[in-house]
C-alpha cells in the first residue's frame, strides 16, 4: 500500500473512532437511559464550534479547547434537558429535534464564524508533550486513548449505582419514582453526561478535519448517530463503536469501490446511496431491532 | 399518621374523588373497599403523589404533603404497591428489591463503584425477600415469576423502601386461596411496624385484617368504622356488600 | 417602519401559518390517535408538490394539476400506512423514529430517481399580480388565494371534526384510544382514512406553496420540524391546537424575521445588532416553544388531559 493510501486509512480510522465516541455518548442516553433524544448532534456541534471558535481566536491548546468544548456541550445539554425532560414520549422526541434545529439555525446565522459556509482552521489543536497532532498516526492514538477511556468509564458507570438507576428508569419509570428515585434528576444527569461526551467528540471532529460547518448540527446528523446506535446495538457497551465502524465502513466501500454489475442495474447508484441506507435501516428496525451486537451475543439480562 | 381532608379530583365530566376525608392511625390496618370504578386507585394516586388533586389536602405525620413530589413522599416513609403489577421485569427478583433499598440509602450519583460490592444493600434486600417468601427465587428474572409471586414482589418493593405507612392496592388481585393466605400472613407480620391502607375486594381478607374499614362508592366516602359496624350498615350493604355477607 | 409593512408581514405570517396548519392537522391526529411519531409526513408534502408539478404540466391548468395531486398523494399515503406504518403502531418510539427516518431517505431518493432533484411549478399567470386591499396596501393575489384556501380548509375541518359522526370518532380516538377501541370503533379503518386525508392536506400545502418556494428534494424535512413545533405548542391530538399553534408560529416567525433585526438596530450597536438580530429572529419560534412548554408541558390544547 502506498504511503498516501496508508495515511488516508489512518485518518479514516480516526474518523471512525471519533464517530464511535459520538455514537457511544448517544448510546448512554438512548440505549441505557431509554431517552429517545433526536437532537444529539447539537451537543456534538456545540463542542465542535466551541473548540473551533477558540482556535480561530488564537487559543490553540487542546487543554483549553477540548475541556471548553465539553463544558459548553454540557451546559447546552443542561439547558435543553431541563426543559425537554419535563415531557415524555412523542413530545420529547419532537422537542429535542426542534431544539437541535434551533442550534443549527443559530450557528448558521453566526456570520463572524463562517455562517453557512463553515469555519476553516489553520491547524489541529496543540496537545503538548512533544506530540504533533498534525501527524495522523499520533492523532489516531490520542483519539484511541480517549475512546478507550470513555468506554471504560461507561463500563464502570453501568455497574455502579447510577447505571442501575438509569436502566431501572428506562425499564419502569413510574415504579422508579414510586420507590423513591427522583427520576428527573437522574435523567437530566444522564442527558448532560451524554451531551458532554458528545461535545468531546465534536472537538475531536473539528480538529481532525480542521473544519466545522453548521451541517454538524443538522438533524440528519442526529439521525445518522441514531442509526449507528441501533446498527451496533442499543444499550450494549460496544454498540456505538460497532455501529460507527459498520456505517462509515459501508459508506466508504460504496463510494470508493464501484461495483460494475450494480452500476448496470441502477445507473449512478453511488449517488443514491441513501436509498440503500434507508432500506437496510428499515429492514433492521422491522426484523432485527437488537442490532448487530444483539445478533452476535446472546441476550443479556439488564 | 395519614390524614386526607376533602380531597377532590375530576376527570372531565367524571368526579372520581368527591370530598373525601379519611384518616389512618399509626399501627392500624385500615381497609378501603368499594365497587369497581369507585375511585379507590385514583385516591391512592393522590395520596402517594402520582396524581394531583383538584382540591383538598393530604397530611402525613402531621406534615402537609399536598403537592410534594412522589419520590419525596417515599423518602418520608409513604410507599405504595400497584393493582396492576408494576415491577422491573428484566431485573432479577433480588435486584428488584435491591433497587428499592438503594433508593432509600443515599444518593445514586455514584459512577465508579460497582453496586454488587455493596453487600449491606443486598443483605437487606435478601431479608425482605425472605419476608415475602421468595428467597428461593432470588436470581430469577422477575418477568418469569408466577402471578402470585409477582404480586408478592410487588408488595415487597413497597416494603423495601422501609415505609411508615404503605398503600396496598388490591395486593391479592388474581390470587388463589393459598397465595391469598400467604399474603394475609405477610400483612399480618408487617403490621406491627407499618401502618397499612389496604384496598381490597377479598372480603375474607378484609374482615380478617382490618382494624377499621372505609367504604368508597362513586368517589364518596359512604361510611367508616369498625368491621362489625360496616357489616351491619344498611347503606353499605345496599351499595356494595349485599346480603351474602350476613353475620 | 410603516403600518403597511406591518400588515403585509402579518398577512404573510397568516398565509404561512395556514399552510403549516394543513401539515400539522394530519400530523397531530396521527400522534394523537395512534401515538406514533411519523417523520415521513414531510415527504408526503414533498411528493404532493412534485406530483402537482407533473399534473400541472400535463393538464396545462394550475387548478386541475393541484386538484389531481390531492387524491394521488392520499392514495400513496394510504398505501404506506397499510403496508409499513401499520406494523409500527405497537412498536416503541425509537423504532418508529428510525423506521420513518428510513422512509424519508428512501422517498427522497425515489423522488430523485423519478423527477431529479427539483421540479418547477410556476405561479399561475392570472394570480401573479397584486391586489389593492386598501388604499396604499397592495398584496400579491396569489398569497391571498392561499389564505383563502387555508381558511376554507380550516372551516371544513372544523365542521367535519365537531359536527359529523366521523369527526366525533376521530376526536374520541385522539383523546382516549383505549376507550374508543373498547366502544367498538374500528380504529384501523378510521385511521387509514385519517392518514389519507392528512396526506391530501400535505399535498395541498406542498402544491400551493410550490410557486413561492422551490420544489426540491428535502423540502419536506425543514417544514416538518416547523410542524412539530406547531404541534408541541398547540397540543397533540387537537385540531384547534394545530390551528392556533400554526398561526402563532407562522406570524411569530415571519414578523420576527422581518422586524427583530430592525428592533435590535434601535437598541444595540450596529455590530451587535447585525449579528444578534438575524440569529434571534431565526430561533424566535423555538424560544416561543420553550416558553410555552415551561408553563404547559402538554401544549396549549392537548386532546388528552
Amino acid at each position: 500500500m502506498q504511503a498516501a493510501d496508508q495515511l488516508f486509512y489512518v485518518s479514516f480510522a480516526s474518523r471512525v473512532l471519533i464517530y464511535a465516541l459520538a455514537a457511544t455518548s448517544l448510546n448512554l442516553v438512548l440505549g441505557y437511559g431509554g431517552m429517545v433524544s433526536f437532537g444529539h448532534a447539537a451537543f456534538v456541534g456545540a463542542g465542535a464550534y466551541t473548540a473551533s471558535i477558540l482556535m480561530a481566536e488564537g487559543v490553540a491548546s487542546a487543554w483549553i479547547g477540548w475541556p471548553a468544548a465539553v463544558a459548553a456541550a454540557a451546559a447546552l445539554a443542561w439547558a435543553i434537558g431541563a426543559i425537554s425532560l419535563r415531557t415524555r414520549g412523542v413530545y420529547f422526541i419532537m422537542i429535542t429535534l426542534a431544539f437541535a434545529q434551533m442550534m443549527y439555525y443559530l450557528v448558521n446565522s453566526m456570520k463572524a464564524y463562517g455562517g453557512d459556509e463553515g469555519l476553516s482552521l489553520p491547524r489541529r489543536a496543540d496537545i503538548g508533550f512533544g506530540l504533533d497532532l498534525g501527524n495522523e498516526v499520533v492523532f489516531y492514538y490520542v483519539v484511541l486513548v480517549l475512546l478507550a477511556a470513555i468506554l471504560f468509564l461507561l463500563h464502570r458507570l453501568v455497574d455502579a449505582r447510577f447505571g442501575r438507576v438509569i436502566v431501572a428508569i428506562r425499564e419502569n419509570e413510574a415504579r422508579a419514582e414510586a420507590i423513591g428515585l427522583p427520576v428527573f434528576r437522574y435523567q437530566l444527569a444522564c442527558f448532560v453526561i451524554a451531551g458532554a461526551v458528545g461535545g468531546l467528540a465534536g472537538a475531536l471532529l473539528a480538529s481532525h478535519g480542521k473544519y466545522v460547518n453548521p451541517g454538524v448540527l443538522h438533524w440528519i446528523q442526529s439521525g445518522t448517530l441514531m442509526i449507528m446506535v441501533i446498527l451496533g446495538g442499543v444499550g450494549r457497551l460496544w454498540g456505538g463503536v460497532i455501529g460507527a465502524a459498520v456505517l462509515l465502513g459501508l459508506e466508504h466501500l460504496i463510494a470508493d469501490y464501484p461495483l460494475a454489475w450494480l452500476e448496470r442495474l441502477v445507473p449512478n447508484y453511488q449517488q443514491h446511496g441513501n436509498l440503500g441506507v434507508g432500506v437496510v435501516l428499515l429492514a433492521i428496525v422491522l426484523f432485527a431491532p437488537q442490532g448487530i451486537a444483539g445478533l452476535l451475543s446472546r441476550r443479556r439480562h439488564a | 399518621m395519614l390524614r386526607l381532608e376533602r380531597l377532590r379530583k375530576r376527570f372531565g365530566g367524571v368526579v372520581a374523588t368527591d370530598d373525601v376525608t379519611l384518616e389512618v392511625a399509626a399501627g392500624e390496618v385500615h381497609a378501603l373497599i368499594g365497587p369497581n370504578g369507585a375511585g379507590k386507585t385514583t385516591l391512592i394516586g393522590q395520596i402517594c403523589g402520582s396524581l394531583a388533586s383538584d382540591a383538598g389536602e393530604v397530611f402525613f405525620q402531621d406534615r402537609k404533603i399536598t403537592g410534594i413530589s412522589q419520590h419525596t413522599r417515599v423518602a418520608a416513609g409513604l410507599a405504595r404497591s400497584y393493582q396492576i403489577t408494576s415491577i422491573f421485569r428484566r431485573f432479577s427478583v433480588l435486584d428488584n428489591l435491591a433497587l428499592a433499598v438503594q433508593a432509600r440509602s443515599g444518593s445514586s450519583f455514584s459512577f465508579w463503584k460497582p453496586v454488587r460490592n455493596e453487600t449491606g444493600l443486598f443483605d437487606e434486600a435478601f431479608s425482605i425477600l425472605e419476608e415475602i417468601g421468595l428467597s428461593g427465587k432470588k436470581d430469577q428474572l422477575a418477568s418469569t415469576l408466577a402471578h402470585g409471586e409477582q404480586r408478592a414482589l410487588e408488595v415487597g418493593l413497597a416494603l423495601a423502601t422501609r415505609p411508615k405507612l404503605v398503600l396496598l392496592d388490591e395486593p391479592m388481585a388474581g390470587m388463589g386461596p393459598e397465595e391469598s393466605a400467604r399474603m394475609i400472613g405477610l400483612i399480618g407480620r408487617v403490621r406491627s411496624r407499618v401502618a397499612v391502607l389496604l384496598v381490597e375486594h377479598d372480603m375474607d381478607a378484609v374482615f380478617r385484617l382490618a382494624d377499621r374499614i372505609s367504604v368508597l362508592v362513586n368517589g364518596r366516602l359512604l361510611a367508616t368504622g369498625a368491621p362489625q359496624e360496616i357489616r351491619m350498615n344498611e347503606d353499605v350493604r345496599r351499595a356494595y356488600l349485599g346480603d351474602e355477607v350476613a353475620a | 417602519m410603516s403600518w403597511i409593512l406591518i400588515v403585509e408581514q402579518a398577512l404573510n405570517g397568516l398565509q404561512f401559518g395556514l399552510m403549516l396548519f394543513l401539515l400539522a392537522a394530519g400530523l397531530t391526529l396521527v400522534f394523537g390517535i395512534m401515538d406514533m411519531i411519523n417523520l415521513a409526513h414531510g415527504s408526503l408534502y414533498m411528493i404532493g408538490a412534485f406530483l402537482a408539478s407533473t399534473f400541472v404540466a400535463l393538464t396545462g391548468s394550475f387548478t386541475a394539476g393541484v386538484l389531481l395531486a390531492l387524491p394521488a398523494t392520499a392514495i400513496l399515503g394510504m398505501i404506506l400506512e397499510t403496508t409499513i406504518l401499520r406494523t409500527l403502531y405497537e412498536r416503541d418510539h425509537l423504532s418508529q423514529v428510525l423506521a420513518t427516518f428510513a422512509l424519508i431517505l428512501i422517498l427522497n431518493e425515489a423522488v430523485r430517481l423519478v423527477w431529479g432533484s427539483d421540479a418547477a411549478l410556476p405561479m399561475p399567470a392570472a394570480l401573479s399580480g397584486p391586489v389593492e386591499l386598501l388604499p396604499g396596501l397592495r398584496y400579491p393575489a396569489y398569497r391571498l388565494v392561499i389564505i383563502g384556501v387555508g381558511l376554507a380548509v380550516a372551516l371544513v375541518l372544523y365542521f367535519l371534526v365537531t359536527k359529523t359522526r366521523i369527526g366525533m370518532l376521530v376526536r374520541a380516538g385522539a383523546s382516549n384510544r383505549e376507550m374508543a377501541l373498547a366502544m367498538g370503533v374500528n380504529i384501523r379503518w378510521l385511521f387509514t382514512a385519517v392518514f389519507g386525508a392528512g396526506a391530501a392536506l400535505c399535498a395541498l400545502a406542498g402544491a400551493m406553496l410550490a410557486p413561492l418556494f422551490a420544489v426540491q428534494v428535502g423540502m419536506g424535512e425543514n417544514i416538518l420540524i416547523l410542524a412539530f413545533v406547531v404541534i408541541v405548542i398547540g397540543g397533540i391530538g387537537s385540531i384547534r391546537g394545530a390551528l392556533v399553534g400554526a398561526v402563532v408560529v407562522g406570524v411569530v416567525d415571519t414578523i420576527g424575521r422581518a422586524f427583530l433585526p430592525i428592533l435590535f438596530g434601535y437598541f444595540f450597536q450596529p455590530r451587535v445588532a447585525s449579528a444578534a438580530g438575524p440569529a434571534i429572529a431565526s430561533v424566535s419560534i423555538y424560544l416561543l416553544m420553550a416558553v410555552v412548554l415551561y408553563f404547559k408541558p402538554k401544549g396549549l390544547f392537548p386532546a388528552r388531559g
